[in-house]
């Protein structure tokens, strides 16, 4: 008996694990991954756990499946990076219990650092690579992977977009057709397991034995499929670019890769000498094109159209597919520009801002009046960049805060003329466990005069609130001891280490100052839970500012909190954003600021709606 | 009955775009318009950024529906409908609605920052009749959350919205009324169901 769902990409890719008799997950939180495991765990998946960073939760998987069990790890398309120690070196070692790494990229770039195309990174370890391209295969791939896995004693990648993972579509599936969960258990093997470098040789060539096995897999596997339409044009496309593409050219024929490397030479050629022209859509980089050309096939090389045609930047539709293509005449493809109407008016932008009663915002505040040059991290806190907090100024990756300020401040120690100013990394909680820690150690130990701010908020915040080691809680709900930050850096080496409440304005700045006077490194634990996870936060009025004592002089304002605005030269709080913290107006000098019940009735407090 | 018909429903694909300030719900909004696709027996397909603003931020989701939906995404120009949960965003989004479209906004106004600070200026209420005016397309604004607090329960604003949009596609609203039924607590469904037929009764 099936049943249909919508899912998302995530929560199919998490059935599919569930439903193929995964045993141990492991994941790092990042968009567009992070909700993956909190699915896996709800279906059912027996074990689930939020691992320090994506190198922990890649090995976690990697001995779930030494020992036989099916075992995955998720990650987002940097994480990847992180992992890709594990991640190259188990493509040697192989599998037990069928391994899955699933990464997701983020096209367009909506939530990360950078537009990376992972794809690379199967050719690259030589590990397959499925590439689904709607919910309903997210679900089916993951569970071929593991059979993949098996069979060809590899890891496998299966590789994500956003628009994949958070994308939601119909799921069809047989609820009673899982896959017991079978664990073997270890079979010592030094030859496969131990990677010294005379196994390690031996086990290259099975590694390359293995790609031209699966090159001959992808011939007839399910994973690929010619879909033949008019011949006069043929498209090769895989993952999202294949709904866009289909979308754009429905008389077309279409060589639909789900199994993206290594490619089926013999389908490849059929379908590249079956159609007159080939067009490679794909976003990202020319990754199945050069693939395709560097087979060398027989055919002029003017049968082919790829990049030159289309981006490397951002995200691929229908429409723009039309377009692109329209400009080949021999193609037969016309293209009309839906009318757009568009105001004439220059519309206010809505950037992403840190929360109403974001702890954050006192921790910038203070930096900005400091004058700090401030290393940053990945987190919602990389908003303190934006104006009127303006008080961040590098983001690089996971934890390099820390080491870029190390970088930074020595540098600075030889700059021909003397750079006074302050420098401080400023890096969440989550993200200090993820990459932070083995940059304290390296600044404790070289004594470097490195000023750490550890926002301690409680919780992964921008990746939507998933616990981490100092949180007291696991994913699936377990008690557990919290790491504590300041034993933490003590214990490393830091000796002028402080716990503060970035709300108390005045004692944080009086306190972070004195530490920027005080040589050598310096740890201070900014303390306070995120809006999100307070429980005080509920019980809270609204901040109400008293028109007839407000002065106009801004002071509140200077926060960039969503919730204060200026009207008729006053001051003025809106209810229905403000929860409260009373942040923006610790430093008003008419004493215009009070709570009130009204306000707060007015702004709805009753539950249960949609 | 107001708007066009859409006899075709299943022949044709449906686009919707759905957006607002995130904290509105204007995604589970669009879960609703989704789930009601899969009850018709429709495919559907739908698409969401989310990540970097917890609150305060702009989201919009993409929904398509018909016989058989491929991108989950559609371009300037080409949605059907246009649900928006606040007026700026309305204006914001209105590139993407087709002529002819219809588009449904909320009377609500959140200001962003640069607003907040002074830098830039608020569009005046009668920039969105004008512009929607302007481009063909129709436009239904309502108070959804004044209606919400009539019915009795401000958060019930969004069903408000929903039964607005019901009203112009040839689905039977008992479907909205099952959809709606799994998706909100069951102590506060009788205020939902009310609040949806109170957006039924706003539409011709």
């Amino acid at each position: 008996m099936t049943t249909k769902q919508i899912l998302s990409g995530n929560e199919a890719i998490a059935l599919g694990a569930y439903l193929a008799g995964a045993t141990v997950a492991s994941a790092y939180p990042g968009t567009p991954s992070s909700e993956i495991l909190p699915a896996f765990f709800r279906f059912g998946g027996p074990h689930a756990e939020w691992a320090t960073n994506e190198k922990v939760a890649y090995e976690v998987a990697c001995g779930a499946s030494y020992e036989g069990a099916r075992a995955f790890a998720a990650m987002k398309h940097v994480g990847l990076n992180v992992a890709a120690d594990p991640f190259f070196s188990s493509s040697y070692t192989g599998v037990s219990g069928g391994l899955v790494v699933v990464s997701t990229d983020d096209t367009g770039i909506y939530s990360s650092q950078n537009e990376q195309d992972n794809r690379h990174f199967a050719r690259a370890a030589k590990v397959p690579l499925l590439d689904p391209s709607d919910s309903q295969e997210c679900m089916e791939f993951m569970r071929i992977a593991f059979e993949v896995s098996e069979q060809f004693d590899t890891p496998v990648l299966l590789r994500t977009s956003t628009r994949i993972s958070h994308g939601k579509g119909v799921v069809e599936y047989d609820p009673g057709s899982r896959v017991p969960v079978s664990v073997k258990g270890f079979q010592v093997d030094i030859n496969k397991y131990v990677l010294l470098p005379a196994m390690a040789r031996r086990r290259h060539v099975v590694v390359e034995e293995r790609a031209r096995k699966l090159q001959e897999y992808g011939e007839d596997s399910p994973l690929n499929r010619i879909e033949w339409g008019d011949r006069r044009l043929g498209v090769i496309a895989s993952g999202i670019s294949y709904q866009h593409a289909r979308e754009a050219l429905p008389e077309a024929s279409f060589l639909k890769l789900g199994l993206s490397w290594p490619l089926p030479r013999r389908l490849v050629e059929t379908f590249v000498k079956g159609v007159e022209k080939v067009v490679f859509i794909e976003e990202a980089d020319p990754f199945l094109e050069s693939e395709v050309k560097m087979m060398g096939l027989d055919v002029g090389s003017d049968r082919f159209i790829g990049k030159e045609a289309f981006t490397l930047l951002g995200e691929y539709s229908a429409g723009m597919i039309r377009e692109a293509l329209a400009k080949y005449p021999e193609l037969g493809v016309t293209y009309e520009k839906p009318a757009a109407y568009r105001t004439s008016e220059r519309l206010p932008d809505r950037p992403p801002v840190l929360c109403p009663g974001c702890s954050h915002r006192g921790v910038f505040y203070t930096l900005n009046r400091l004058k700090a040059v401030v290393y940053g991290d990945i987190g919602c806190y990389t908003l303190g960049v934006l104006p009127p907090l303006s008080a961040e100024h590098t983001c690089l990756c996971m934890g390099a805060s820390i080491t870029t300020n190390i970088g930074g401040e020595k540098a600075a120690g030889f700059a021909a003329q003397a750079d006074t100013r302050p420098r401080v990394s400023v890096i969440g909680d989550s993200t200090f466990l993820h990459g932070g820690i083995v940059g304290l150690v390296h600044a404790a130990y070289n004594q470097t005069n490195t000023k750490i701010l550890i926002l301690d908020n409680r919780t992964t915040a921008m990746t939507g609130h998933q616990d981490h080691a100092a949180t007291g809680k696991t994913l699936m709900g377990e008690p557990r001891k919290p790491v504590d930050f300041v034993k933490l850096a003590q214990a490393c080496g830091v000796d002028d280490v402080k716990l503060l409440d970035p709300f108390d304005l005045r004692t944080f700045y009086r306190e972070v100052k004195a530490s920027l006077e005080r040589p050598g490194p310096s740890v201070i634990v900014a303390s306070y839970p995120c809006v999100f996870v307070d429980p005080r936060v509920k019980g809270r009025q609204p901040i109400f500012i008293e028109p007839e004592k407000c002065n106009n002089c801004g002071v509140c304002l200077r926060f960039g909190c969503p919730g204060v605005y200026r009207q008729d030269d006053k001051a003025v709080i809106e209810a229905a954003v403000c929860n409260g913290c009373a942040m923006c107006v610790q430093f008003c000098p008419t004493d215009a600021a009070g709570t009130q019940k009204a306000a707060k009735e007015a702004a709805g407090q009753s539950e249960g709606g949609l | 009955m107001g708007g066009e018909s859409f006899d075709g429903a299943l022949d044709r694909v449906t686009n919707f775009l759905v957006a607002g300030v995130g904290g509105q719900g204007a995604l589970l909004a669009s879960d609703i318009i989704a789930d009601v696709a899969l009850e018709a027996s429709l495919d559907v397909k739908k698409s969401e950024i989310h990540g970097m603003a917890q609150r305060a931020g702009s989201v919009f989701s993409h929904v398509r529906w018909g016989k058989k939906v491929y991108a989950p995404v559609f371009d300037e120009g080409e949605a059907d409908y246009l649900l928006v949960f606040e007026v700026l965003e309305a204006l914001r989004w209105q590139p993407t609605l087709k002529k002819g479209g219809v588009a449904i906004v909320n009377r609500q106004k959140i200001f962003p920052v640069a607003v907040a600070n002074g830098a830039q200026a608020y569009p005046d209420e009668g920039v969105l009749q004008a512009e929607f005016a302007a481009a063909g397309q129709r436009l239904v604004v309502l108070d959804a959350e004044k209606i919400a607090q009539e019915v009795g329960n401000i958060r019930v604003a969004n069903s408000v919205l929903v039964g607005v949009l019901s009203k112009f596609l040839d689905l039977p609203a008992d479907i909205w009324r099952d959809v709606l039924a799994r998706r909100v607590p069951p102590r506060a469904l009788n205020e939902n169901l009310t609040a949806f037929e109170r957006g039924r009764e706003l539409v011709e």
